[in-house]
């Protein structure tokens, strides 16, 4: 028992190996690849990335692979990586009105520039196991288009030439950009600091808060403006050359939904914006993002703040998994010290209690 | 950056930037928990002058690109701005209310008034400027009397060539907490500290 | 470890954290805002207090790192592997031979020195968060020193209990000016916050937030006239070692109710115990299994 309550070096090593071993699962069964879970789980790894804050397909599935597919515990590896990482500077906008895309839609227009692409989608496929992938076998191939050189314009910004739309606050191009990993939060936070957190901020927690204001707790009548998925290209302003130079493509994720807006004194009734933005193909993540991120904008368009998806600390302060599963976890270490002050506390407060008829009362105090 | 010609390159920094930046944190963080004391730094450095080992080695450790650093008149000479650029990164401003780190090589001429550098606001007191000043010589057990947090009782701390009316600003300063700046004496080796809780008495 | 910085952070990270600890200690009792990093370790762990070590130790130290009290459990043992593995420090058991000691949830027995600092890892550092969860509200009554609520707070523990019903994490006023959370340590530590010779550093990852109470400052637990501040009591002592007046951890030994009560400071016990003293049942406990951190 003493040992069971007070484990050393030894029991830890044991637990790691052991963990090793389930992660293996059976040698018989081959094992699964980085290069496999890269290509064939490959929403997994986008996850990971986007709330990992990496963009490294490899390094993603890396980390599921070592933490046996648990997304969280993967997001968590990569965040511990990337911290030790050294920070040269910011990379310039990215456009993605240049994006190569994969994917577009809007529900706000039937046809519009640029056409509406499905793309790879699970929207319209019955959800039906599909027992012929218990076969491992060949996939036929995908249908091809021709390559569509049409350029793809934002809807948003189709509206907002009518002036039905809010215009974008543009930011001046020389204002450093905050970085949420170098300053901690203060409150109010200004959009950047915010949508770098729901950026990273857990997937679930972010639905699960967007869906409440679908549901009234915040209502602010979303349209999916547009959605768009491919890569685009990232430029970066290297000190010593003074003009941009590409460092490579990111695949991302952006969703623009468009709000009512009823006006206020000093601004027509217009249409409102909320945006996502997710590394790789997380279409959920960011449709849940721009939800969260337009009901937080409650407090700059003069609305009632009565619903916790409108609450910027609250939102912001417990949507990072990292910490939320640190926290909630350290549960499991002994608290013994604690709960011994609260065993003492609470045998005094009965004593008393017992000796003064009438009062049986007893609380504990309401510390974690 | 349109890139700043050398007319000189700069002397070396610390030897061992992992292991002196850590000792010298610790001397720094002994003298502001422990006012009255004066810690040796334990670097070797060969800084550009007026630049001491001490005020140096306090660079090395705390500043970096985002700590806008203030100079001195007396400090702001050439060598002395490529070597804290070229071994911290340093934006250097001209204003010190800019500041969150001031370097005052000319106590005589420019550490008063103490209220030009940042105090920090009520909500946020930990936003106010660490000052490093160059003294003309410390010693512990003699001089002024000190109380506050850190001491036992009261603490005696001499430091050489401040300002006539050193004493009182800093009176001033403290009357500020929980804002005020904070200081850190340097002088060769050496470094003492006056966090903005001292009490100091001629 | 291969790969990594001594002491697992960057050079621009122990900056950064050496420039809140510098301002915590000028600032007794108020919580410097800081970038905290994610760490290796899971944040509620003891990130925190990771990191406040990190950013402090130098290859003289001597690490002590202790959890409830103890060396072994295996929190501690894990943070101790840590620092062993990025910075091949010493490490050690005995609270006299550190330089460092990281603690979750209690104070050594033996009383600290001045050459000595106590790093505590801090889960909430907030005192009046359970008053008020916004942080701008607590900021607020932090800079005016408004404090009323946490009075109100305890006093209407005393009308409905005949005491004030907190334990541990017990508010105290450090120098007159700021209210702060001890981190969880039994209201039984308190006294040894006051007046303490050592520098006493806090550290909340999780709530980037780092604070300190210089040495020889005055820590002063929340109370009133009528019902001043006591620590707990037992009327028992440490089964092991005899010892009446360090807090002792009750250990289930059957499953008919029986407990006896040993020492939580497993150095302190031990010393004891290596001095002569007996308690009542001294191998209730069997051997523990030694284990040599190195």
């Amino acid at each position: 028992m003493y040992v069971a309550v007070k484990g050393g070096e030894a029991a830890i090593a044991n637990a790691e190996r052991l963990l090793a071993e389930t992660r293996r699962g059976d040698p018989a069964v081959p094992e699964i690849s980085t290069a496999q879970i890269e290509q064939q789980l490959g929403l997994a790894v986008d996850r990971v990335m986007t709330e990992g804050s990496l963009y490294d397909r490899e390094l993603a599935a890396l980390a599921l692979k070592q933490a046996c597919g648990d997304q969280l515990e993967a997001v968590f590896l990569l965040r511990a990586f990337r911290t030790t990482l050294p920070r040269f500077g910011a990379s310039q906008p990215i456009d993605t009105g240049r994006m190569q895309v994969a994917r577009r839609i809007s529900a706000t227009f039937k046809d519009l520039p640029g056409g509406q692409i499905l793309g790879p989608s699970f929207d319209y496929t019955h959800r039906l196991l599909d027992f012929s992938l218990l076969a491992a076998g060949e996939t036929p191939g995908g249908p091809r288009g021709e390559s569509d050189p049409e350029p793809m314009p934002h809807v948003l910004a189709m509206l907002d030439r009518e002036g039905l739309i809010e215009s974008e606050i543009e930011d001046s191009p020389d204002a450093p950009v905050p970085d949420i990993t170098r300053e901690p939060t203060t409150y109010p936070a200004d959009r950047a600091a915010r949508l770098q957190t729901l950026a990273r901020g857990d997937e679930g927690f972010l639905l699960a808060l967007g869906y409440s204001v679908q549901r009234g707790y915040g209502r602010n009548h979303p349209f999916a403006g547009e959605i768009r998925f491919g890569t685009v290209e990232v430029e970066f302003v290297p000190e010593e050359l003074g003009f941009p130079v590409s460092i490579g493509d990111v695949a991302v994720t952006e969703c623009e939904m468009i709000n009512q807006f009823k006006g206020s004194a000093t601004e027509p009734p217009q249409f409102t914006r909320g945006y996502g933005l997710a590394f790789g193909h997380c279409e959920r993540k960011t449709m849940a993002m721009a939800l969260v991120d337009r009901a937080l904008r409650a407090r700059e368009l003069g609305e009632e703040i009565d619903s916790p998806a409108q609450d910027e600390e609250f939102v912001l302060a417990h949507s990072d998994n990292v910490e939320a599963s640190g926290f909630v976890q350290h549960l499991k270490l002994p608290h013994y010290v604690d709960f011994q002050s609260e065993l003492v506390l609470v045998r005094e407060l009965r004593r008393r209690a017992a000796a003064a008829p009438g009062r049986r009362e007893t609380a504990l105090a309401g510390d974690e | 950056m349109t890139g700043r010609l050398l007319e000189t390159a700069p002397g070396p920094g610390f030897a061992d930037p992992v292991a002196d930046s850590q000792r010298a944190f610790r001397a720094m963080l002994e003298a502001i928990a422990r006012p009255g004391t004066v810690q040796a730094i334990g670097a070797e450095l060969t800084p550009p002058a007026p630049l001491s080992r001490a005020a140096a080695a306090a660079l090395l450790t705390l500043v970096d690109f985002e700590t806008p650093l203030w100079l001195d008149a007396a400090a702001r000479q050439p060598a002395v701005e490529a070597w804290v650029r070229f071994h911290c990164g340093v934006p250097l401003v001209d204003d010190p209310a800019a500041a969150r780190f001031a370097l005052v090589a000319d106590p005589m001429g420019s550490l008063l008034p103490l209220d030009r550098f940042p105090i920090g606001e009520d909500a946020f007191p930990d936003r106010s400027a660490t000052v490093i000043v160059a003294a003309a010589g410390l010693k512990s057990g003699s001089g002024w009397r000190l109380s506050g947090p850190g001491i036992e009782g009261e603490a005696r701390l001499e430091a050489g060539g401040l300002p006539l009316g050193f004493a009182a600003a800093w009176q001033a300063n403290r009357g500020l907490f929980p804002c005020g700046i904070d200081l850190f004496l340097t002088a060769d080796d050496r470094v003492a500290a006056l966090p903005r809780t001292v009490r100091l008495e001629d | 470890m291969d790969g990594y910085n001594f002491a697992y952070l960057d050079e621009q990270t122990k900056r950064m954290i050496r420039r809140a600890i510098l301002k915590a200690v000028a600032i007794p009792g108020y919580q410097v805002p800081f970038a905290s990093r994610e760490m290796p370790l899971p944040y509620g762990w003891g990130t925190g207090g990771i990191q406040v070590t990190a950013a402090i130790i130098g290859t003289d130290d001597v690490l002590k790192v202790i959890d409830q009290g103890a060396d072994d459990t295996t929190n501690a043992v894990s943070i101790r592997r840590f620092f062993a593995r990025t910075t091949g420090v010493a490490t050690t058991e005995r609270t006299a031979e550190a330089t460092i000691v990281q603690t979750r949830h209690r104070i050594p027995e033996r009383a600290l020195s001045a050459g000595q600092i106590i790093v505590f890892q801090v889960p909430i550092p907030e005192p009046l968060r359970w008053l008020e969860p916004r942080e701008t509200e607590t900021r607020k009554m932090h800079a005016l020193a408004e404090y009323g609520a946490m009075h109100v707070k305890l006093y209407e523990d005393v009308a409905r209990h005949g005491r004030i019903a907190t334990a541990y994490d017990y508010p105290v006023m450090v120098g007159g000016r700021y209210l702060m959370r001890p981190s969880p340590i039994p209201k039984f530590d308190n006294p040894k916050l006051d007046r303490s010779p050592a520098l006493q550093l806090f550290g909340a990852g999780r709530e980037k937030r780092i604070y300190a109470v210089p040495p020889w400052t005055t820590v002063v637990s929340l109370d009133f006239e009528d019902h001043p501040f006591e620590v707990q009591r037992w009327e028992s002592c440490c089964a092991l070692c005899g010892a009446t007046d360090s807090f002792l951890d009750e250990v289930i030994v059957d499953d008919r109710g029986g407990r006896i009560f040993v020492c939580s400071d497993s150095d302190h016990c031990g010393e004891r115990r290596a001095a002569g003293h007996v308690g009542p049942q001294p191998d209730a406990l069997g051997q523990p299994v030694a284990e040599e951190a190195t």
